[in-house]
C-alpha cells in the first residue's frame, strides 16, 4: 500500500527539481501526444527545442528568444507577487492589452513631433493603463469582497472589445486605406521601441524584464513587501495579526502585476507589433501564468522558464512551418506541461512511504 | 429600439443561457462537494469540438452531445487525479485545464472549421407550442433546453431531499469531519468533478450544435467563466442559478438584438462587452449565500 505522508517542511531538493522532471515528462507525453498526430515524434521535440536555438535558420529564431520571452518574463514577475499572496489576477491579458491601448494612444497623440519626450510618456502611461485596469478587480475585492478571478477575467473580454474598437475608431491609422489597425509605431522614431543592439532582439522591454528579475529577487528575499507577501500566502490570519492590511496587500500585488502588465504590452505595441490592430494579444498574459508556476513563483526561476516558454512558442512556429503542426497542439503542450509541474509538486511537500502506517 | 421583437428576444434568451446554466450547475455540484474547478472554459470547449465531431461523423446529434458529456467527464478527471490524489493547487489545476482544453480543442477541430453539422431539431410539443405569446418564446424549443431544467431540477432534488445529497454537503462544508464519519471524501469529490465535466461538456455542446452551430477555434469566449460567475451569484442554490443564467442570457440576447437591429447609434464592439459587463454587476451588486465550508481547500487524510 503506498500512501502519502506530509513533510515538516517543503523539500528542497525538490522544489528544485521539480521543474525539470516535468519538462522532461512533458517530453515524453508531448511526443506521444505528436506520434498520435501522425508525426515523427523525435524530429518535432527536435523543432520545438533545439532547432530554434541551433538549427537552419537559428539566426532568426535566436533574437526572437528575447522579443518572445520579455513581456512573459515581466507579467510572470508582477503575477507572483499576488500568486504567493493568495492573490489571483489571471486577467494579464487584459491589463497587457490596456498598456498598448494608452501607449500607443499618448504615442500617437504626439506624431509626428520629434521631442524625445514621447517614449518616457509612452512608458507612464502603459503603467498607468495596466494598473488602472487591474485597479478595478483590486478595488471590487477590497470594497465588495468580489472575487478578483472572475472580475479580472472577465475585464479580458472587455479589453479585446476596447481593442477592437480602438483599431477600428479613434486610433485607426488616417492613412491606412481604411485597413484597422493604427500607424507602425516602430517606425515613429520618437516612440519606436528599438532593439538597443540591432538584431539581437534586445529591446527596452527585455532590458527591464532583467531589471525587474533582480529587482523582484530583492523584494521577495530582503524586502518587507515580499515578507508581508510570503507571511499573507502561508497564514491569512497570521499575517492580519503582523499588521498587514489584507486590503492594501490586494491593491498593492495587483497594482504592481498590472502595471508591469501594461508596460509588456507598451513595450510589445512600440516595439515587435508596431501596430495595434485587433489581433494584437496573442495570449502572453495567460502563459505567463504557466511561466510564474514553472518558475516556482521565484523571480530567477521565472527567468529560465519565460526563456523556456519563448522557446516553445518559437519552436511551435517552426514546427508549423516545417512539419505541418497545428500551432494550438503548442497550446496543448505548454498546458501539459502545467499539469505535469503540479502533479509532480506534491513531492515537493509530501513523501511517499510503502506498506501500513506504524501505530503511533 | 423599436424594431426589436418582444418574442424572438425572450426565445433567444432561453437559447443563450442553456450553455451557462449547464455548465453553471455542474459547477455548483462541483464547488458544493467543496472543490473549486476554475476549468470550466476549458471542459466546455473540449465538450464543443467533441460534440461537434461526433455529431457530424454520425449524423445524430443525440450522439454528439453524449460524446460532449463524456470528453467533458473525462477531461475532468485530469484536474480531479491531480487536485485529489496529488493534492495540487486547484486554482492552478483549474487554469491549466482550461489552457489545455482550449489547446486540445483547437487541436482536435482542426478539419471541422466551416463544416456544418447536423440541424438538432426543436421537440414538437403539441399543445403547448400553439399557445399565444408563451408557446414561441418556451415551447418550440429544443430537447436540451428541457433537459438542463431537468438536470437544475435533479440537482436540487439530489442535494436536498437524498442522503447522498447531504453526504455531498458534508464534505463541502467540512472535509475533516465528513472523514471522520467515514464518508470517502476523495471518491465524492471525484465523482461530483466527473459530473461538473459532463455538464460543462454538454453546455459546450449547445454551443456548437445549437447556439451558433458551427465549430471554431475559442468559440466559447468566456462562458465558462461567466458560469462560475453565475454559481457565485447565485449563492451555491439551484433555483437562483437559473435566474442567474436568464439574467445574463437576457443581456447577451439584448446586445445581440441591438446589433442586429441596426437601430443604435452604439457602436458593436462596446455591445458585445455588456455581457460581460453585465456579470461583474451582477457579482458586485446581487450576492446571497456563503460559500462551503472547505471551498478550495485540499484534503489530506492525515491526523
Amino acid at each position: 500500500m503506498i500512501r502519502l505522508e506530509r513533510r515538516p517542511e517543503p523539500s528542497r531538493v525538490w522544489t528544485f527539481a521539480t521543474p525539470f522532471v516535468a519538462v522532461a515528462l512533458t517530453m515524453l507525453a508531448g511526443g506521444l501526444m505528436f506520434a498520435l498526430m501522425g508525426k515523427d515524434p523525435v524530429e518535432a521535440i527536435r523543432t520545438i527545442f533545439w532547432d530554434p536555438l541551433f538549427g537552419d535558420f537559428a539566426s532568426y529564431s535566436r533574437p526572437q528568444l528575447l522579443v518572445k520571452a520579455g513581456p512573459l518574463i515581466l507579467i510572470a514577475i508582477g503575477l507572483s507577487l499576488g500568486f504567493r499572496a493568495g492573490i489571483w489576477n489571471i486577467g494579464a491579458e487584459g491589463q497587457y492589452i490596456l498598456g498598448a491601448i494608452f501607449a500607443a494612444a499618448t504615442g500617437l497623440a504626439f506624431y509626428p513631433s520629434e521631442t524625445w519626450l514621447v517614449f518616457p510618456a509612452m512608458i507612464v502611461a502603459g503603467a498607468l493603463g495596466g494598473i488602472l485596469w487591474a485597479m478595478i478587480p483590486a478595488f471590487l475585492r477590497v470594497r465588495f469582497g468580489t472575487n478578483e478571478v472572475l472580475v479580472s477575467l472577465m475585464l479580458v473580454y472587455v479589453a479585446e472589445a476596447l481593442l477592437a474598437s480602438m483599431a477600428l475608431g479613434l486610433l485607426r491609422n488616417p492613412e491606412g486605406m481604411g485597413f484597422p489597425g493604427s500607424r507602425n509605431l516602430a517606425q515613429y522614431p520618437s516612440a519606436a521601441n528599438l532593439d538597443l543592439i540591432p538584431g539581437t532582439g534586445l529591446h527596452w522591454g527585455v532590458a527591464l524584464a532583467l531589471i525587474t528579475v533582480i529587482v523582484g529577487q530583492v523584494v521577495m528575499t530582503r524586502h518587507q513587501l515580499g515578507f508581508r507577501v510570503r507571511l499573507a500566502g502561508q497564514s491569512p490570519r497570521a499575517a492580519v495579526f503582523g499588521g498587514v492590511n489584507p486590503g492594501w496587500l490586494v491593491v498593492v500585488c495587483m497594482g504592481i502585476s498590472g502595471g508591469l502588465a501594461g508596460l509588456a504590452g507598451m513595450f510589445e505595441v512600440a516595439g515587435p507589433a508596431g501596430r495595434l490592430g485587433i489581433d494584437f494579444n496573442v495570449g502572453y498574459g495567460f502563459t505567463a501564468i504557466i511561466v510564474a508556476f514553472l518558475g516556482r513563483l521565484n523571480p530567477i526561476g521565472i527567468l529560465l522558464a519565460g526563456l523556456l516558454m519563448a522557446l516553445t512558442y518559437i519552436g511551435g512556429e517552426l514546427a508549423q512551418l516545417q512539419m505541418n503542426l497545428p500551432l494550438a497542439a503548442i497550446q496543448m503542450f505548454q498546458g501539459m506541461l502545467l499539469f505535469f509541474l503540479l502533479a509532480i509538486d506534491v513531492l515537493t511537500n509530501f513523501s511517499f512511504r510503502y506498506g501500513r502506517r506504524a501505530v503511533a | 429600439m423599436s424594431n426589436i421583437d418582444p418574442i424572438l428576444l425572450l426565445s433567444a434568451i432561453i437559447i443563450v443561457s442553456t450553455p451557462i446554466l449547464l455548465a453553471a450547475i455542474g459547477e455548483l455540484v462541483v464547488e458544493r462537494a467543496g472543490v473549486l474547478n476554475l476549468g470550466v472554459e476549458g471542459m466546455m470547449i473540449t465538450g464543443a469540438v467533441c460534440g461537434f465531431v461526433v455529431a457530424t461523423m454520425t449524423g445524430l446529434p443525440w450522439l454528439g452531445f453524449a460524446g460532449a458529456a463524456l470528453g467533458g467527464a473525462l477531461l475532468s478527471m485530469i484536474f480531479g487525479i491531480l487536485t485529489q490524489l496529488f493534492l495540487s493547487n486547484q486554482v492552478a489545476t483549474g487554469l491549466a485545464l482550461t489552457l489545455f482544453g482550449l489547446g486540445l480543442s483547437a487541436v482536435l477541430g482542426q478539419g471541422y472549421i466551416g463544416v456544418k453539422g447536423p440541424v438538432v431539431p426543436d421537440l414538437h410539443l403539441p399543445v403547448l407550442r400553439e399557445i399565444p405569446f408563451l408557446g414561441p418564446v418556451l415551447f418550440r424549443h429544443d430537447a436540451m433546453v428541457y433537459i438542463a431544467l431537468l438536470i437544475v431540477l435533479g440537482v436540487w432534488l439530489f442535494l436536498n431531499r437524498t442522503r447522498m445529497g447531504r453526504v455531498l454537503r458534508a464534505v463541502g462544508e467540512n472535509h475533516d469531519a465528513a472523514h471522520a464519519l467515514g464518508y470517502k471524501v476523495v471518491r465524492v469529490r471525484l465523482l461530483a468533478i466527473a459530473f461538473g465535466g459532463a455538464c460543462a461538456g454538454l453546455g459546450g455542446a449547445y454551443l456548437s450544435l445549437v447556439r451558433v452551430p458551427q465549430w471554431t477555434e475559442g468559440m466559447t469566449a468566456g462562458a465558462g467563466w461567466i458560469a462560475l460567475a453565475i454559481v457565485v451569484f447565485a449563492g451555491w442554490r439551484p433555483g437562483r442559478l437559473v435566474l442567474g443564467a436568464w439574467l445574463f442570457g437576457g443581456a447577451t440576447a439584448l446586445q445581440l438584438a441591438l446589433q442586429a437591429s441596426g437601430g443604435v447609434q452604439i457602436p458593436i464592439e462596446y455591445l458585445q462587452m455588456a455581457p460581460y459587463l453585465a456579470t461583474i454587476l451582477v457579482l458586485v451588486i446581487l450576492r446571497a449565500g456563503r460559500a462551503p465550508g472547505s471551498l478550495g481547500r485540499p484534503f489530506h487524510a492525515s491526523s
